[in-house]
């Protein structure tokens, strides 16, 4: 069901925690729905140097999130927003037809977390 | 420990079938002596089958399984009864086998009552009685519960439908050789058993109607069985329940004691080492092997994997892990809040299962949630 790539970064979550001084949170999804995913990252120069995830969820919605932090790692945040659903599918060497809309959270989840930190930085806060 | 889904056929299931493949092929509709010995092989493995549930052979009604078997109660009363009432009772926690043909029913301009459970899974039987109409030809309640293992009061309800002069059916899959089924005690007029939940071949079950019921059989054909399911007789598959049926008469006690113990020890080891995990199903009236749990703040798909990367199989009613994407109706039915729908487990043990294994089972499933709620967001930090 699971490409070997979704099984390794599920057992072998990369980048799960929190971020004390986080620049942005994003969070998505709904615990009812079965999935949620909060996202926090760090930035520096319009870069981001750091990104933290937590999420409740199946096999893919762990796995997503743990690849959408490696990839978006060192990127630009114009980089970063570039990232989809796709390509995260893509990353994890494809994710089974079912998963690809409701467990995929973690473009979203990483998008609005840089909305977040965009947003602070223009009210200043 | 999956053991609800199937099982693994008994070798000696196995060796009974193997000759009926290539030595005795015949076909028991056939005069000859090589059509002779299939037919003697079904006449006896109809009379182990109906031995087993206190029936007697002409009872018995040999299918592809138990979804063939609620297939053709439901619809074989329903249509032979049409002109005399369209209302069948049933309840929300059954198995898809008969909640699906009742929703067909229900398209085809019959009137079905779907009957509330309680939050440990139980059919009042009032509720039963209350539903009854001059209307109703049918009352079809599992007797126990494939995913909770709750036990329903399959004597109550009979009584209750006999009085009214409604004809009683019960999906009894998961407990035959879980518990005694005696179709006289429980007093129903049709029961559905599967070979492949005892230790016995896939493809083959059988539908128990009580004699003088009338039935419309569901394709047309030859007189198999009885004139209610047309169709040469898949004498490999009968020889194989029929075996896997006395086999399963044979441990019977032994079995509920040993599985007993296993569920027990199981579920108070869970309960006690895990934080926020509560049991799901009656604590009492239920199978033999069922321990089905859930856990708050973790997602049953993930536990499901992670156990599954230790080598242990188990199952889940989590919406993740269902092609429809939709939390178990039969959790949604006890009640349970949506934010803790997902996080649940189904083990079904079976007489290979050992302590040692539970302890396994147990030891993995602590750190498995404890390593998926410090990954949770909505898991209070600790």
């Amino acid at each position: 069901m699971y490409s070997e790539k979704v099984l390794d970064h599920f057992s072998n979550p990369r980048n799960v925690g929190e971020i004390e001084d986080a620049d942005g949170v994003g969070e998505v999804g709904n615990p009812a729905c079965g999935d949620m995913m909060t996202i926090y990252i760090k930035v520096d120069d319009g870069k981001l140097t750091n990104i933290k995830f937590k999420t409740f969820g199946c096999g893919a919605a762990i796995a997503t999130s743990s690849m959408i932090t490696e990839m978006a790692m060192g990127m630009t945040i114009e980089e970063a927003l570039e990232i989809t659903r796709d390509s995260v599918a893509d990353a994890l060497d494809g994710l089974p037809p079912v998963k690809l809309h409701c467990s995929n959270l973690a473009a979203d989840g990483l998008h609005a977390a840089i909305e977040d930190y965009l947003k602070k930085k223009e009210t200043g806060n | 420990m999956d053991h609800g889904a199937t099982t693994r056929p008994d070798p000696e299931v196995v060796n009974a079938m193997l000759p009926f493949y290539d030595e005795f092929f015949g076909n028991a509709s056939s005069l000859h002596s090589i059509g002779q010995e299939a037919a003697q092989a079904l006449a006896s493995s109809r009379k182990t089958v109906a031995d087993l549930l206190g029936a007697e052979a002409g009872e018995i009604i040999f299918t592809s399984g138990g979804t063939e078997s609620d297939n053709l109660a439901l619809k074989g009363i329903a249509y032979l009864k049409k002109n005399k009432g369209k209302h069948i009772i049933t309840s929300v926690i059954e198995h898809p086998a008969i909640l699906n043909t009742c929703k067909y029913l229900g398209d085809m301009g019959y009137r079905i009552t779907y009957v509330p459970v309680d939050d440990q899974g139980l059919v009042d039987p009032a509720d039963v009685e209350d539903a009854v109409t001059d209307d109703t030809i049918l009352i079809s309640v599992m007797h126990a519960n494939n995913e909770i293992g709750t036990i329903q009061p399959i004597e109550e309800i009979s009584a209750i439908a006999h009085k009214h002069g409604v004809l009683v059916h019960t999906d009894a899959v998961q407990s035959v050789g879980k518990m005694p089924v005696n179709v006289d005690d429980l007093g129903v007029d049709m029961l559905s058993i599967s070979a492949h939940k005892i230790y016995g071949p896939k493809g083959v079950g059988a539908l128990y109607v009580r004699k003088g019921t009338r039935l419309q059989g569901l394709s047309q054909g030859g007189s198999h069985e009885m004139g209610k399911r047309a169709g040469t007789e898949n004498i490999p598959g009968i020889v194989g329940m029929a075996k896997a049926v006395e086999l399963a008469r044979h441990r019977l006690d032994g079995d509920i004691k040993y599985l007993d113990n296993l569920r027990d020890t199981m579920i108070r080891k869970i309960l006690d080492l895990i934080p926020e995990s509560y049991l799901n199903g009656h604590p009492t009236k239920r199978l033999c092997n069922n321990v089905h749990v859930r856990f708050s703040y973790v997602e049953g798909e993930s536990l499901l994997m992670m156990l599954d990367m230790k080598g242990v199989a188990v199952s889940t009613g989590s919406a993740c892990s269902s092609k429809s994407l939709e939390p178990s109706h039969v959790l949604a039915a006890l009640g349970i809040v949506p934010e803790e729908i997902h996080g649940n487990l189904r083990i079904t043990l079976g007489h290979e299962n050992t302590m040692d294994e539970v302890d396994y089972v147990v030891e993995n499933l602590v750190d498995i949630v404890k390593k998926l709620r410090a990954m949770s967001p909505i898991a209070p930090k600790i």
